[in-house]
């Protein structure tokens, strides 16, 4: 599993939401995928720790746990920052150059696309036309729209966001 | 808990005046204000809206004589927000939450509706008619939508002042389950799903050793085809008739279980359901001891977790037990061994729909509308290239063109039908030669096509076939489970020469190759996501291999939609030199001296189309 870089910060209120949760659904047939969608509005996410929780108090075993989680699209085992940074790489943009504003962002936030910062704050998207071609490059933070930008224009807008 | 007393009580007192939003002639007590709350006017503020109502209510000292009350989809979802009074029936359009001052002072208050906000349809001559003399008004037949955009679904008393819960208290002391099946039978309902198996037959398959084993009925409320959403407006708008339709077929077949499966994309349906099954629970028409008899039914929701294949009988039976959404080889069929090997019945949500007033109003009822193999109506949700975009009701057999021109007001901009695609990814499109072919199953599988669950795409001329086909498969493919190798691997092939000739890179050769990588995964899928997902390449291919051909042979898209085989040209007639398009293209593949004709570099060009959507002038055209 994609193992995310950001540590598990889950709280004890989350943790006793979960059981409580876990307890309700336990007794019926076909708990998992109720318990699943119950964890992941509590916590964002299903990340390994929260999977073991369920596999511990359930005994559903992890390897089955893991293969529901990573069939169904809206299951996620990668939280999403506070702060969505998305850039486009559709044809336009790259052609002006939005690869190296996604390798930018990408060093000054310390994360790959795909992934999540240590402190939960920003999580790095790439997409494929957002149909704002005439700003190209194009990023998109925090659902602000940033026009032709340049790679040296990255520090500043995010530390509007930090 | 209510007994069917209760329930007869609760009409009488609310019937005459919900009959007057039927158009009963009772004497109005009060004005309605009914404002859709459905997925698309909530989206654009009908929650405000019915806000701002209740606040000038209040401040006017008249909430004794206003009932703003909320409803399912109206139906023409091009014109919401919508929003319908009574007494009057009178319907306005495009209702902003600013707008409820005006038709409150002057048509609550004041008496006259507001002429400026009311419902019209334009016709093809550019004139307005009244909503109350279009196609779109008087042409359905609304059986499954029969409540839907007229009643409360957050109030169980509107839909028993429908005659809700009737049909169950009917079964349960006039009829026996075998009885109860046999009129499913003879009506002759088939699955709204778009397989159209028969419904009847299908309870009847599950029906043996009644009360010796466990059995579940299921609701597929997954729609997942991109397009539909029949089933949304139905448990949006009238959660209850499949409610009551569900403990139907629980007694019909012997169980005392079932199960919504709804995606998780509908968290206003989810809502609605919720509410609706504590609120039947609270009556007793749910629950132990169904209206005082030994007939125990309830209802458990499962949600989706957004996976289209879930769709698909098996898989979603899979999903409720905790699984990953595979499905299973058939036999054994779910009437045997379903979910958790039990008898089980699935059954769409427009079937439930339809199922009540079957079992009030009897089997020869239904079989009087409908065509000769198809009886009673099909729900559409009329989407793309139509003026009337919305969800509509018509008797199976009315012809497309019926459907397309005049309820759904045509094809806007001047622009020529195409094809309607129906079925979604699993389905065919119908084109123009086809146009007076009646919509049934039948008719429609006999063109190989498909009548599908609902979805109806209207294409024009600006709309390129092979497009279409790849679009369609590029989701089949995201979408498969990845299980069986023909669906797996061969729809991902087919993918890849659609893209191939999109991309002006395509050779006859890929012509036959795709038609026999459709014929080997439609003949060796496990389910029918794979079955079906060749169908769009294959009808596409049949009625517009001419696209196909323009694509491989001369590198040219004629919609003018495949990016690569376009080409931007700026006409030198009509540039005047300002430079906007050259200083916005991306690429820099514009050169021209100011006030001089511009051109453009084609191999530089990305086809973006910034140029063409900057010039002032018209000047720059794509082929």
């Amino acid at each position: 599993m994609k193992v995310s870089n950001v540590p598990f910060q889950g709280t004890a209120e989350q943790e006793a939401k979960l059981i409580e949760l876990i307890e309700k659904y336990k007794g019926q047939k076909g708990c998992l995928m109720p318990i699943l969608q119950g964890a992941q509005n509590i916590y964002g996410y299903l990340p390994y720790e929260v999977q073991k929780i369920i596999s511990d108090n359930t005994g559903i075993p992890m390897e089955k746990i893991y293969g529901v989680v990573t069939f169904y699209a809206q299951f996620t085992t990668s939280p999403k920052g506070k702060c969505e940074i998305s850039v486009c790489l559709g044809t336009a943009c790259y052609v002006k150059g939005s690869a190296a504003i996604l390798e930018k962002v990408e060093q000054e936030l310390g994360i790959k696309e795909g992934e999540c910062t240590d402190d939960g704050a920003f999580s790095i998207e790439s997409c494929r036309c957002v149909g704002a071609c005439g700003l190209a490059p194009v990023m998109i933070v925090g659902g602000e729209v940033y026009g032709k930008i340049t790679p040296d224009d990255v520090p500043g807008i995010l530390a509007k966001y930090r | 808990m209510k007994t069917i007393q209760d329930l007869i009580e609760i009409k009488n007192q609310k019937g005459a005046q919900i009959g007057i939003r039927f158009g009963g002639d009772a004497e109005a007590e009060k004005t309605y204000i009914l404002c859709c709350a459905g997925t698309g006017c909530t989206s654009s503020h009908s929650g405000d809206l019915m806000d701002n109502f209740r606040k000038l209510a209040e401040e006017s000292g008249m909430t004794d004589k206003i009932e703003i009350i909320p409803t399912g989809c109206q139906g023409l979802c091009a014109k919401g927000p919508v929003v319908v009074v009574y007494p009057g029936n009178v319907h306005y359009q495009l209702v902003t939450p600013d707008m409820a001052q005006r038709i409150w002072d002057e048509h609550i208050v004041g008496g006259t509706p507001v002429a400026d906000f009311l419902m019209k349809e334009e016709t093809a001559e550019g004139e307005d008619i009244p909503f109350e003399e279009s196609s779109f008004y008087n042409d359905q037949l609304r059986l499954a939508l029969r409540n839907c955009g007229k009643i409360d679904p957050e109030n169980i008393d509107e839909y028993i002042a429908r005659e809700g819960y009737q049909a169950i208290g009917k079964a349960i002391n006039e009829m026996t389950p075998d009885e109860v099946i046999q009129v499913m039978i003879d009506s002759e309902l088939r699955g709204r799903g778009g397989a159209g198996f028969p419904t009847g037959k299908k309870w009847l398959f599950a029906s043996g050793n009644r009360g010796e084993v466990q059995k579940y009925v299921c609701c597929n409320a997954d729609e997942g085809d991109p397009g539909a959403f029949m089933d949304r407006s139905i448990l949006e708008g009238d959660p209850h008739s499949v409610i009551e339709a569900m403990s139907i077929a629980g007694y019909a077949i012997g169980a005392n279980q079932g199960y919504i499966y709804v995606r998780a994309e509908y968290p206003i349906a989810i809502e609605r359901l919720e509410i609706a099954l504590k609120q039947a629970r609270e009556y007793g028409v749910l629950g132990k001891n169904i209206l005082g008899s030994d007939f125990d039914f309830d209802i458990d929701l499962r949600l989706g977790a957004g996976a289209f294949v879930c769709g698909e009988e098996t898989a979603l039976m899979t999903s409720i037990e905790g699984n990953r959404g595979e499905p299973h080889p058939r036999p054994p069929f779910p009437a045997v061994k379903g979910l958790f090997q039990s008898p089980t019945i699935l059954n769409n949500v427009e079937t439930y729909a339809n199922i009540p007033q079957i079992i009030i109003k009897g089997a020869d009822w239904f079989k009087s509308s409908g065509s000769e193999t198809s009886k009673g109506t099909k729900v559409f949700a009329l989407g793309g290239k139509i003026n009337n975009t919305g969800l509509v009701e018509v008797p199976m057999g009315a012809t497309l063109r019926h459907v397309v021109e005049d309820i759904g007001g045509g094809v806007p901009n001047g622009k020529k039908f195409k094809a309607a695609q129906t079925g979604g990814p699993s389905g065919g499109c119908i084109p123009a030669d086809y146009y007076d072919i009646p919509m049934d199953y039948e008719s429609l599988s006999s063109i190989g096509c498909m009548m599908g669950s609902g979805g109806l795409i209207v294409l024009d001329e600006d709309d390129c076939m092979v497009d279409i086909a790849k679009f369609f498969l590029g989701f089949t493919v995201s979408e498969s489970c990845g299980k069986c190798t023909p669906c797996r691997i061969g729809t991902k092939r087919m993918l890849e020469i659609l893209e191939k000739i999109s991309e002006g890179k395509g050779t006859m050769e890929d012509l036959d190759k795709l038609e026999d990588l459709a014929k080997y995964i439609k003949a060796n899928s496990l389910c029918g996501l794979g079955q079906t997902a060749p169908n769009p390449v294959l009808a596409t291919i049949n009625f517009f291999r001419d696209e196909y051909i323009a694509h491989i042979k001369e590198k040219r898209c004629p919609a003018g939609v495949c990016k690569e085989l376009l080409s931007f040209t700026i006409d030198a007639d009509k540039c005047k030199g300002c430079t906007l398009c050259a200083r916005n293209c991306p690429a820099g593949a514009i050169s021209g001296e100011v006030r001089s004709a511009h051109v453009i570099d084609n191999d530089k060009c990305i086809k973006c189309g910034v140029c063409m959507e900057n010039c002032k002038f018209g000047a720059i055209y794509k082929k």
